[in-house]
């Protein structure tokens, strides 16, 4: 029985953010359809001396975690500071979002946001130099 | 109506003053936006506010009465902490429209049938609160209001009932006494004095055996953990020797009265609670969490005694915000800071006791563990100068208290903690534990450090947690989570086996396929059987060590190499863990390699059932194996036992959803059928499927069944040989390790509680008979009646 109070049924950490991948393989309301139903999250800021296991660790905590993969710098293959978490639930990544998201991994405030789903290519950072587009902000400055 | 957005369609009046024709999908937003509103932080007070809005609600009766029927409602049974505005609402409302408030209260009595019988206990005490309350507001009439309770007192006379059934009806009328316990007793004392007295009987009678199982702690000082029940009685016989005097609940309907008492009352119509019935969920009982008192808050107000009905109304005010706006962490905290009457109240302590009591409610919290973790640090953002301090005293308080605390509960403090410091550098004064160093290792406190250590060390790194804590801590250090790699160098090359792990590794190095690695470790001879006298196909623990131990050194670098490792040689694996012996034994494999990262082990054996080279049956024979005897005490071995127990309830669950969708296809489809031969062709295709997936249901639940069999059967058997042992040699059975296993056992009834229930017959037939121990059958027992 819930309330049908729109007023009441706010849930705003878990809303899709303005963020869209300009790589992505379809148009802006398939992408819009995948991120409304994904459970995979994209992580960012986070030190590039962070591991799977914090990650793991951390993100366990509001589920059971599928599988991580660490994003990549494109040319020296190190970590560069993000990385893609996929659930087995949207719930589990529903509540990531809600208490996960903002706050610390490895004394860094990290951010979550959805992401469409994981495809092969996806974990090398799209910079010049092979890291992050101009630092990790980009995901959160940007309007589509 | 449409809606004129351009300005050249301007009638000729200034924009902002032409009078726009909305929509009425538009008007009903705005009302509901209005009624949820009304009472938030405003430059008008609360009263101007409500005046305002009756009169606009009132205007809007005649064209959205049914859309602000269902609207108040609405927050009548989901804003209870805001209880007395919205009936204050009604009131107003009801004295300019006296059919308005009939209709409200016939609503409302819809509603509370529904809700019972959709099993929505918690928001049907909102509900019966609400309407208590409207006598207040001269919208009910005192003496109906009595009569519902005497209704709802008289299930307590039932026969063969769910004594938690009798437990809510009891529960509703005494909760609501806080907010119209003076009106009633003033229109109808007698009437409630029996009422009363019924109580009392029906209380001095139920039955208590759950208690034990959902205490916190099981200390009697320095605060009791009480029934809810008793506590609540308690709490209203000192509101009655107070004579009904209450003065912290906020009652904006007073400013009204002179309106309010002119107003025509309405009777509740009689309401018969529903029958009991199979399908009704009772709430569980639960204990009422304490861990402050007067004394603790050092200055300013004082916090009101835990008898108090004062206590009562804020802990319930307080639960509801959480429950409200739990989903937004900034909004909550902000909402719980700003508790009307805060000034009159140590309000961090109550928060903080709230949110605790919350985090440690057995058997589940009512939300999501990580929940209360962001939420305490939004707090500490709001309150800076003042929450962390408290926080800080209940860690402290609670350590002190390790020793009688429950171990579920324990868990949850380790988690909780070590989460927290990881948002605050790891800050902690641990010179102040020091008293942990000294004491049994097997003992709380300092298991507890040693947990939180090793919480810590996967929240960041080993070097770091060496870093943040005193030298003198070093022994409770968890270890540097290296691999152990039994074939490591030349000093193992005595060891059965070293030539073979050799060859096996070039052969991985070497991209070697699973046939060709199979075909290596067929030379691998087995240390069980004098010669090959078969193919080598039977359990071979040194294949199995050389093989593994191999893989995962290879692959030892982080979760995603091992797991990739796992894939690509899925076959190899599966052939040797064929038997039940193999299976066993792979697992002994990964803790030997892994001992130091306990964490790495957790994903291992999860991933192992995920990809079915092991069963969960047999990560429980694992677990309570010898082999698993030194590390019985350790959070994460528990961790991993729920965990597994978990996946197998979740398979169930989808296979069940698979035949329940197939079932409702089916349905569907004999709706549409025109009887010609493809439709019978269709039909008969998911019948077959229906039968394979109905299989596959009872295939699952047996594997369910048999591995909770398994888990109990080994705790009992584990239990029975320590009692036994312990009386014959007359020592005291209360040995750090009984409590832990005593309390596991408990846990694994309290967390999978809903599956247990459907196997009860074959555990109180097979296991839990009367010639078990009394410790170990208390527990069972007290399961059976967290539902009785």
């Amino acid at each position: 029985m819930s309330s049908h109070l729109n007023a009441l049924n706010s849930d705003s950490y878990i809303e899709i953010s303005q963020y869209r991948d300009q790589h992505f393989k379809g148009n802006r309301y398939e992408q819009e359809k995948l991120l409304k139903q994904s459970s995979t999250l994209y992580v960012g800021n986070l030190s590039f001396y962070t591991t799977e296991e914090q990650v793991y660790e951390l993100f366990s905590k509001s589920g059971d975690v599928k599988r991580i993969i660490i994003g990549l710098d494109k040319i020296k293959k190190t970590a560069c500071g993000f990385c893609f978490v996929e659930y087995y639930t949207r719930g589990d990544a529903e509540n990531a979002m809600r208490f996960i998201n903002g706050t610390r991994l490895d004394d860094r405030i990290i951010r979550t946001d959805w992401d469409a789903g994981f495809r092969e290519g996806r974990q090398y950072g799209r910079g010049k130099s092979g890291g992050q587009v101009s630092g990790a902000h980009r995901r959160w400055t940007c309007v589509s | 109506m449409s809606r004129r957005r351009h300005a050249d369609e301007n009638d000729g009046g200034q924009p902002h003053k032409r009078r726009r024709t909305s929509e009425p999908v538009e008007i009903e937003d705005r009302l509901e936006s209005l009624i949820c509103r009304v009472g938030e932080k405003s430059t008008s007070s609360l009263e101007s506010n409500l005046e305002g809005l009756a009169g606009v609600l009132e205007a809007d009766l005649p064209n959205y009465k049914n859309k602000i029927l269902r609207i108040l409602c609405s927050v009548a049974r989901v804003l209870p902490e805001k209880l007395t505005i919205y009936t204050t609402l009604v009131g107003l409302l009801n004295a300019r429209n006296y059919n308005f408030g009939g209709e409200f209260v016939e609503a409302m009595i819809r509603q509370l049938k529904e809700t019972l019988k959709s099993n929505f206990f918690s928001e049907a005490v909102y509900l019966v609160r609400f309407l208590c309350d409207l006598v207040n507001c001269h919208v009910i009439a005192a003496p109906s209001v009595v009569a519902l309770f005497e209704n709802f007192v008289c299930v307590t006379q039932e026969d063969d009932v769910p004594q938690v059934r009798c437990d809510w009806y009891v529960y509703a009328v005494l909760s609501s006494l806080p907010w119209v316990g003076k009106e009633l007793y003033e229109k109808k004392d007698v009437e409630m004095d029996r009422l009363l007295s019924q109580i009392d009987g029906y209380l001095k009678r139920r039955q208590k055996t759950h208690v034990a199982m959902l205490q916190i702690w099981s200390a009697e000082k320095p605060h009791p953990q009480e029934e809810y029940l008793d506590c609540l009685w308690a709490q209203i016989q000192k509101l009655k020797k107070d004579r009904w005097q209450e003065r912290h609940i906020l009652r904006p309907y007073v400013a009204f009265d002179s309106v309010l008492c002119e107003a025509l009352q309405h009777n509740l119509p009689p309401f018969t609670p529903p029958p009991h019935s199979d399908s009704a969920v009772y709430p569980m009982p639960h204990v009422i969490f304490r861990m402050f008192d007067y004394t603790d808050a050092p200055e300013g107000p004082v916090m009101p005694g835990s008898h108090s009905v004062e206590r009562f109304v804020i802990e319930e005010n307080l639960h509801c915000i959480i429950r409200t706006h739990w989903k937004e962490r900034k909004t909550c905290a902000a909402q719980l800071l700003s508790y009307p009457g805060k000034s009159k109240i140590p309000l961090n302590y109550h928060i903080v006791e709230v949110i605790f009591g919350e985090l440690f409610q057995l058997p589940c919290p009512p939300h999501v563990e990580v929940m209360y973790t962001t939420l305490l640090i939004e707090l500490c953002k709001l309150q800076p100068g003042s929450l962390p301090q408290v926080l800080a005293q209940a860690t402290e308080m609670m350590y002190m208290r390790l020793d009688t605390m429950n171990i579920t509960c324990v868990d949850r403090l380790v988690n909780w903690f070590s989460h927290h410091l990881s948002n605050f550098q790891f800050r902690w004064s641990w010179d102040d534990w020091a008293d942990c160093l000294t004491a049994d290792p097997e003992k709380p406190k300092a298991k507890f450090v040693r947990e939180v250590l090793e919480k810590c060390m996967r929240l960041s790194y080993h070097q770091r947690i060496v870093d943040i804590v005193p030298p003198s801590f070093a022994p409770l250090i968890p270890a540097n989570p290296l691999f152990i790699y039994k074939y490591e160098d030349e000093n193992s090359s005595t060891l059965p086996g070293y030539n073979a792990a050799i060859t096996v590794g070039n052969a991985i190095k070497n991209r070697a396929s699973n046939e060709e690695i199979l075909t290596l470790l067929k030379d691998v001879p087995n240390p069980n059987h004098e010669d090959d006298d078969d193919e080598g196909e039977s359990f071979n623990p040194l294949k199995i060590d050389v093989f593994l131990q191999t893989l995962l050194s290879l692959a030892a670098k982080s979760f995603s190499h091992s797991f990739s490792a796992l894939a690509k040689f899925h076959e190899v694996l599966k052939t040797l863990t064929e038997s039940d012996e193999g299976k066993l034994h792979i697992l002994r494999v990964v803790c030997d390699v892994w001992k130091n990262h306990p964490q790495m082990i957790s994903v291992l054996v999860d991933k192992m059932i995920r990809t079915q080279i092991v069963d969960c049956v047999a990560v429980a024979n694992w677990i309570f194996s010898q082999d698993m005897t030194h590390e019985f005490t350790r959070f994460y071995v528990w961790e991993i036992l729920h965990s597994t127990i978990r996946k197998m309830n979740k398979h169930v669950q989808k296979i069940q959803k698979e035949l329940e969708d197939s079932k409702e296809k089916l349905e569907k489809q004999h709706q549409k059928d025109s009887g010609d031969e493809e439709d019978m062709e269709e039909d008969s295709q998911l019948e077959e499927q229906i039968e394979r997936l109905q299989e596959k249901v009872e295939s699952a639940q047996s594997e369910q069944k048999n591995l909770f069999l398994v888990i109990f059967q080994r705790f009992i058997m584990m239990l029975t040989e320590h009692l036994a042992r312990c009386e014959t040699g007359g020592t005291d059975l209360n040995t750090p390790w009984y409590k832990n296993c005593i309390e596991r056992l408990q846990q694994i009834f309290l967390m999978h509680h809903a599956t247990i229930q459907q196997y009860m017959g074959t555990l109180e037939n097979l296991l839990f008979t009367a010639e078990l121990d009394h410790h170990i059958l208390a527990v069972y027992q007290q399961f059976c009646s967290l539902q009785a």
